[in-house]
């Protein structure tokens, strides 16, 4: 049976990097394809290709037995391709009729027929299964009913093939079984599905055909009933060492034999039964001086809502913290004062001003030290030793002059910037939310050391990265997220990839 | 782009490119204005002349500052016209020798100008608590003050305006020999607070990127609200000018000139997406306006004549800035 559509060595990079190399795969008619992957696989880089967003650098795909080579999610749509999205792309403040048709409203002499509007968006909800008067607005929908409106939109216009990306999160069980009931439906009426989750259960449950994702590559592919939930984990994190990392003598924390002098080992930062409804939920742990503490998990398990509490960014419920002794308490400034420091995840949006200088934005945290009263007018000389002294730590390369707007800089060395600028507070604790990400490995590996030389000064360093690699190269311990929990720690001696995933999945 | 190349052969399009990059641009323009209009203008380049352009010039500067801050910190003021009004009549009506309540005594003057001070710092603190701890709209904030107390001003005067207030407070704004030092003083500190200090660093850090400010442990309220009431006492500030010169109290003192403070603001360069301002930028654009106006009245157009050609100045400015900006990425 020829497929519906093929990838033919699909590659893709960015900024030098492969996200995707030579993808080849095809998705019979009549037929539900799992895909899976790690964070950063490359599946979504995959249906970005597949719904025009994004154009491939190598390779080609069909669909239909003809070339497809979508230019915008029109496109897409034209062929007959249909996605049900992560994040939904609905208009809450339509009803349903407007959503299902917003892009080829019946119309006749450029006026919407409303009640043909009506007639056709009703027969299609019946075939998800979605019992609601057409006129109800999409804003009163739970997201299992938003999921099927979905579904129901890619059928409006008979899409052959529907992208389901996810689209169990946030469902409850007798929704998420509704919505498999339908996926069965489309099948057996002949249209082809692709599944992504990281609910092993369900991917292995529903697919016909599996497909794994590594590094951008194809690294497992076959009918569902070869793999079983283990086998699907260990392709996804067998991967090849090709990031070093920095020697470091092993710390001195208190429950391992080589337990040394003060301060090193000591706990610094303490939290007990943190929790806040539908964020994060009875966290409790304890950070020492001269530990690297990664967090993993997977997207939406509340790592980031997690530093962003500890930092007083946002409202806790349930909970203490304590750093050194005293409760951790307070606005950010006043915890920067205890010695926290945040770098968060996203560098444009909270961690730089990006129109405005290096210097500028490396004296962010700092410069009220060089300020005298009655004005607050800066002494400039220990202003500039200071940023010259946090440069060289960093290494920022000379060429890049204090006046320079951060926006030009690459993201390496904005990171560095970042970074600088919390290292000029003199932190005790280090709140690290993605610290690599998008950055090139020369960058990374200096942001390693840093972290390295921190940690051996005494601070307490939390690290939270999506990459496992990542963590198991760099952390003493790590703590894994899940749903908000921590449902995983493991400590140096007992690392095992394919376990501290197997915590982060969803069961 | 070859910077080095544009500065290293100074033929005629090289400095034509430098002075559209400079930072002065908004001065040579003027420089080019005074130029090209002074033939033809009878009185343009004389000394009163001189004297009454800065006379007028003075108070705009001090309004258009406190503009300058707050649209450095990524909001805008649209209360400053309706504070000067205020803050002239309930000047007007501490210090006037006829019916004021500190009529006849010699601490009329002074206290009558801290009080027009601090009301319009009470003002701007308002405007600032409103935008930040009820998260309103600055826009908003400012229209609905603007309406309100300049609705307040008349009604506090039944539309009179107060006469008969003491030289001592008369002279301040009437005399270019106490008024132009006090703007420049001002001035210049506005410039010291902008350029040197740890508030204008966190201005500036706020105006930029107010998250990225506060994870960073800024205290973005309260340098928004600070900015608010700096906008507010400078109007204030230009009030008392403002009245000295009329030597009356007057419930519509300013309302004409909303539009020149903002437009000579964002004319010398201030973004109105925060982040970037100067006091000499500012200055230039009040100058440019300043001079613009003095020229065209000097010629004899009518109010509305001129409010049109003011208008195309500032679009043509407007146009002026964005093009340098894509063409050199400034």
């Amino acid at each position: 049976m020829s497929p519906l559509l093929q990838f033919e060595s699909v590659g893709k990079a960015f900024l030098g990097v492969d996200v995707l190399k030579a993808v080849s795969f095809g998705v019979a008619p009549g037929r539900i394809v799992g895909l899976v992957g790690e964070n950063g696989a490359g599946k979504s880089t995959l249906m970005n290709l597949l719904g025009g967003n994004l154009r491939p650098d190598t390779g080609s795909m069909q669909f239909q037995g003809a070339p497809y080579a979508p230019r915008d999610s029109r496109d897409a749509r034209r062929a007959g391709i249909g996605f049900v999205h992560q994040e939904l792309n609905l208009f809450t403040n339509l009803d349903l009729a407007e959503n299902l048709f917003l892009s080829d409203f019946p119309t006749r002499g450029g006026l919407i027929r409303r009640r043909e509007l009506h007639r056709r968006a009703s027969a299609l909800l019946q075939r998800v299964g979605l019992g609601l008067p057409t006129t109800t607005v999409v804003s009163r929908l739970s997201t299992g009913e938003r999921q099927l409106l979905e579904v129901a939109r890619a059928l409006s216009f008979d899409a052959r093939l529907l992208i389901l990306d996810e689209p169990t999160t946030s469902l409850s069980v007798p929704e998420r079984e509704r919505l498999f009931a339908l996926v069965r439906q489309l099948r057996a009426e002949g249209r082809s599905l692709i599944y992504i989750s990281h609910t092993l259960g369900d991917v292995l449950d529903l697919a016909d055909e599996l497909v794994v994702l590594r590094d951008g590559a194809v690294v497992g592919q076959g009918p569902a009933c070869q793999f079983s939930s283990d086998r699907l984990v260990a392709l996804m994190v067998g991967r090849e060492l090709k990031q070093l990392f920095p020697q470091r003598q092993r710390p001195r924390l208190p429950n391992s034999a080589e337990c040394l002098a003060a301060p090193a080992g000591l706990p610094l930062l303490e939290v007990r039964g943190l929790g806040q409804p539908g964020v994060v939920q009875d966290i409790s742990f304890t950070l020492h001086r001269g530990e690297v503490l990664g967090v993993s998990g997977l997207m939406g398990a509340g790592r980031t809502e997690l530093a962003r509490i500890l930092f007083g960014l946002d409202p806790h419920a349930a909970g203490t913290m304590t750093l050194a002794g005293p409760p951790l308490t307070g606005p950010p400034r006043e915890r920067i004062r205890r010695g926290l420091a945040l770098l968060t995840e996203s560098r444009r949006d909270d961690g730089l001003c990006l129109e405005a200088s290096v210097a500028d934005n490396l004296a962010l945290v700092t410069v009220g030290r060089h300020a005298r009263s009655p004005l607050g007018l800066l002494r400039f000389a220990g202003l500039r030793a200071a940023l010259g002294k946090v440069r060289a730590a960093v290494r920022l390369q000379p060429r890049l002059t204090d006046e320079q707007a951060v926006q030009t800089l690459s993201g390496g060395n904005q990171q560095k910037v970042v970074l600088a600028k919390w290292l000029l507070a003199e932190p005790q604790v280090l709140l690290l939310d993605e610290p690599t990400r998008g950055i090139d490995v020369g960058a990374k590996f200096e942001i390693y050391q840093l972290i390295h030389q921190l940690a051996d000064r005494g601070a307490g360093v939390v690290v939270i990265s999506s990459e496992l690699e990542e963590l198991t190269g760099l952390c003493d311990r790590i703590l894994v997220m899940n749903r908000g929990r921590i449902t995983g720690e493991f400590s140096r001696d007992n690392f095992d990839s394919a376990r501290i995933l197997q915590a982060a999945l969803p069961t | 782009m070859n910077v080095a190349a544009d500065t290293g052969s100074p033929s005629g399009s090289s400095r034509l490119t430098a002075a559209l990059r400079s930072e002065y641009l908004v001065l040579f323009l003027c420089a080019g204005l005074f130029g090209g209009l002074a033939p033809f203008t009878p009185g343009l380049a004389s000394t009163d002349n001189f004297l009454g352009l800065f006379g007028n010039l003075a108070p705009l500067l001090l309004v258009a500052l406190g503009q300058t801050l707050v649209l450095i910190v990524g909001g805008i003021d649209l209360s400053v016209t309706s504070i000067i009004a205020l803050t002239s009549v309930v000047g007007a009506l501490v210090m006037n020798r006829d019916t004021g309540w500190l009529a006849g005594s010699g601490a009329a003057a002074p206290v009558a100008i801290g009080v027009m001070l601090v009301l319009g710092g009470l003002i701007g603190a308002g405007n600032g608590l409103a935008v930040t701890k009820l998260r309103m709209p600055a826009f908003m904030v400012t229209l609905t003050a603007l309406m309100f107390f300049s609705g307040l001003a008349i009604w506090l005067t039944q539309s009179k305006n107060i006469g008969n207030l003491p030289t001592a407070f008369t002279e301040l704004g009437s005399r270019p020999a106490l008024a132009l030092p006090l703007a420049a003083l001002i001035a210049g500190l506005v410039h010291l607070l902008l350029e040197r200090s740890l508030y204008g660093r966190w201005l500036r850090a706020c105006g930029f990127n107010a998250r990225t400010a506060h994870v960073s442990g800024v205290p973005v309220e309260a340098v928004v609200i600070a900015t608010y009431v700096a906008s507010g006492v400078l109007a204030a500030a230009a009030s008392v000018l403002y009245t000295g010169r009329l030597e009356t109290g007057s419930p519509v003192l300013g309302q004409r000139i909303l539009l020149d403070v903002i437009g000579a603001t964002v004319l010398g360069g201030t973004s109105l997406f925060g982040g970037k301002g100067r006091v000499s930028w500012t200055f230039f654009g009040v100058l440019f306006l300043s001079l613009l106006d003095n020229a065209l009245n000097l010629l004899g157009l009518s109010h509305f004549t001129i409010m049109m050609v003011k208008g195309g100045v500032i679009l043509l400015a407007a146009l002026l800035d964005t093009a340098r900006t894509r063409w050199f990425n400034a």
